[in-house]
């Protein structure tokens, strides 16, 4: 055990949680007013219903000792998981371990969400993430960290290239055409109603990410440094590159193009974050930018409602990253491994191979337990309850509420006791003879 | 001449506005307001204070038209806002007495009939 690394872990793992919050504010500026809450929500139920049911069984599926696709039942309710020397990280507590791979859990679940928004029943939904996080999620990070055929294979994904956002965009890709569009969608304009909540999200993903990259060389040392500046460095170079893309286009740099270009950015070097040097992080970064802005303007073209664009930030973003990464690898920089570009080409095709092995496992897996839960909860919003808004439909809330021509419904209880005097009715019913 | 009154639900003013556009209603203004016509009361609940919402988000729309506009205006309104539920809302039609276009200072019919033939944009 390592003290420096103790608390290096200590702090990712907070950093990397904060991201989900962060998460709900990037996704829930761009759905319009009347859904904010509830595409806010789908974000932060993440951290309790993943949360423990990675405690209970995903974690062990991950990470205790097993096959090639899952791991064994040897941590089921967190059995073994104590202030002893992780298994998978010598230097940090088992305890510390299990948190900071239960945020990934945490946030991969919920980045689905942003696929689905302002149409999926709410209880279908928790269902949904909390199953896909044990039946999807698990045996990936199994295959690629946890002792699985793609990890024993070669496959370099630093902090979850494949694992987060490969498995996130495809599960995305699954759910929109499974759940169909939004009624208004290519009807009416669905515009985002905060923008400056996207750039507060990004902003906040970005800080997080740190951890998130950093903390995934598990360890306060010089591979955590490299994926630290990379992570600074990447993003910048998709953020400039899309920047001047938005001007070239239209002649306006947008702000939610910012956002977007940010969050591709990071996605991007994700994979590579401790494997490749910093100058080519930013071309890899900058190259990034590329496929998901094009892919953002081809898809509202289509029929799929993929209403935030996750499989072009996050599918699309994290397979550029994971191929680049077999690229650009060096071995002067990370101590493991060439890629193409340093003269071993086969790392490419080991890298390809873990993202077509992500693509089919997380696609069938998605498809299964979408038709699953659909048969336990009808999993879409009616017409008029797309049409109320899902923040009253679903939470019985408002984001934004007036105030006005709200009536306290006072318990029954109350009325005998003294109290405050008796609501007032409203002024309309005043009117009326 | 008269002045059409619509209210309509929000979420429906997208349908109002194209069904408006083809009967070739081009002049318009819209008004968000809060109404109530009787329909089901929603509740909603925040840290376990409970309240019914007695308004209801509604948009008001003002068309100004001449008497042969009448007729289409009100019937693209009552197409297009409809949903057979309580609370579709409601429209009015008042006699008006005066119309002046500012900008040119024309009158009464000659200021609700658009600059442009309306059929040349479509």
């Amino acid at each position: 055990m390592n003290g420096a690394d103790i608390s290096w872990m200590l702090i990712s793992t907070a950093l990397v949680l904060l991201m989900t919050p962060a998460l709900a504010f990037f996704y829930g500026g761009l759905v319009r007013s009347k859904n904010a809450l509830n595409t806010m929500m789908m974000s932060v139920v993440s951290l309790g219903f993943v949360g423990l049911a990675w405690a209970a069984l995903g974690y062990s599926l991950a990470f205790s000792p097993g096959g090639a696709i899952s791991g064994g039942l040897a941590h089921v309710l967190l059995r073994g998981v104590d202030l002893a020397a992780s298994p998978n990280a010598a230097t940090i507590p088992h305890l510390l371990f299990m948190a900071f791979q239960a945020t990934f859990a945490i946030i991969t679940a919920a980045l689905i969400s942003g696929a689905i928004v302002e149409r999926m029943r709410f209880s279908a939904y928790l269902l949904f993430i909390t199953l896909w996080s044990l039946l999807v999620y698990a045996p990936v990070a199994h295959c690629v960290w946890g002792g699985g055929f793609l990890g024993k294979m070669g496959a370099l994904d630093f902090a979850g290239g494949t694992v987060v956002h490969i498995n996130a965009g495809m599960a995305a890709l699954v759910a929109a055409f499974l759940l169909g569009p939004r009624k208004d969608f290519a009807r009416q304009a669905t515009l985002p109603h905060n923008v400056p909540f996207a750039l507060l999200g990004a902003g906040l993903l970005w800080f997080g990410w740190f951890g998130f990259n950093g903390g995934s060389a598990l360890a306060a040392n010089a591979s955590a440094a490299l994926a630290f500046g990379n992570t600074f460095l990447a993003p910048m170079g998709t953020l400039v590159v899309w920047t001047l893309l938005d001007l070239k286009r239209g002649g306006k740099a947008t702000a939610v193009g910012a956002a977007t270009a940010i969050v591709v950015g990071l996605v991007a070097v994700t994979p590579a974050a401790g494997f490749v040097s910093p100058v080519l992080a930013v071309v890899l970064g900058a190259a990034a930018a590329f496929p998901s802005y094009f892919a953002i303007l081809y898809r509202v073209r289509t029929r799929l409602d993929d209403s935030l664009d996750v499989v072009a930030a996050h599918g699309l973003g994290g397979t550029v990253g994971a191929l680049l990464t077999g690229v650009f690898a060096q071995k002067a920089w990370n101590g493991t491994a060439d890629g193409l570009l340093f003269g071993n080409p086969r790392q490419l095709l080991v890298q390809l191979i873990a993202v077509l092995a992500t693509l089919v496992f997380s696609g069938i897996g998605t498809f299964v337990l979408l038709k699953l839960v659909n048969l336990l909860v009808p999993f879409k919003v009616s017409l008029k309850d797309q049409g109320l808004g899902l923040d009253v439909s679903q939470h019985g809330e408002e984001a934004y509420g007036s105030g006005e021509g709200a009536i306290l419904i006072l318990p029954a209880a109350s009325h005998a006791a003294p109290g405050p005097a008796p609501a007032p009715r409203s002024a309309i019913e005043g009117g009326r003879p | 001449m008269k002045l059409v009154v619509a209210i309509v639900r929000p979420e429906k003013l997208n349908d109002v506005l194209a069904a408006l556009y083809h009967a070739e209603v081009t002049g318009l203004s819209i008004t968000r307001v809060q109404g109530h016509g009787g329909e089901m009361d929603r509740v909603e609940t925040y840290r376990g204070t409970t309240v019914k919402m007695e308004l209801s988000e509604k948009v008001r729309l003002d068309i100004g038209v001449s008497e042969p506009f009448v007729d289409p205006t009100v019937r693209a309104i009552l197409a297009s806002a409809r949903t057979g539920e309580v609370g579709d809302g409601k429209i009015f039609v008042v006699p008006v007495e005066k119309i002046y276009r500012i900008r040119t200072g024309e009158e009464d019919k000659a200021a609700v009939t658009p600059v442009a033939a309306p059929l040349e944009t479509r």
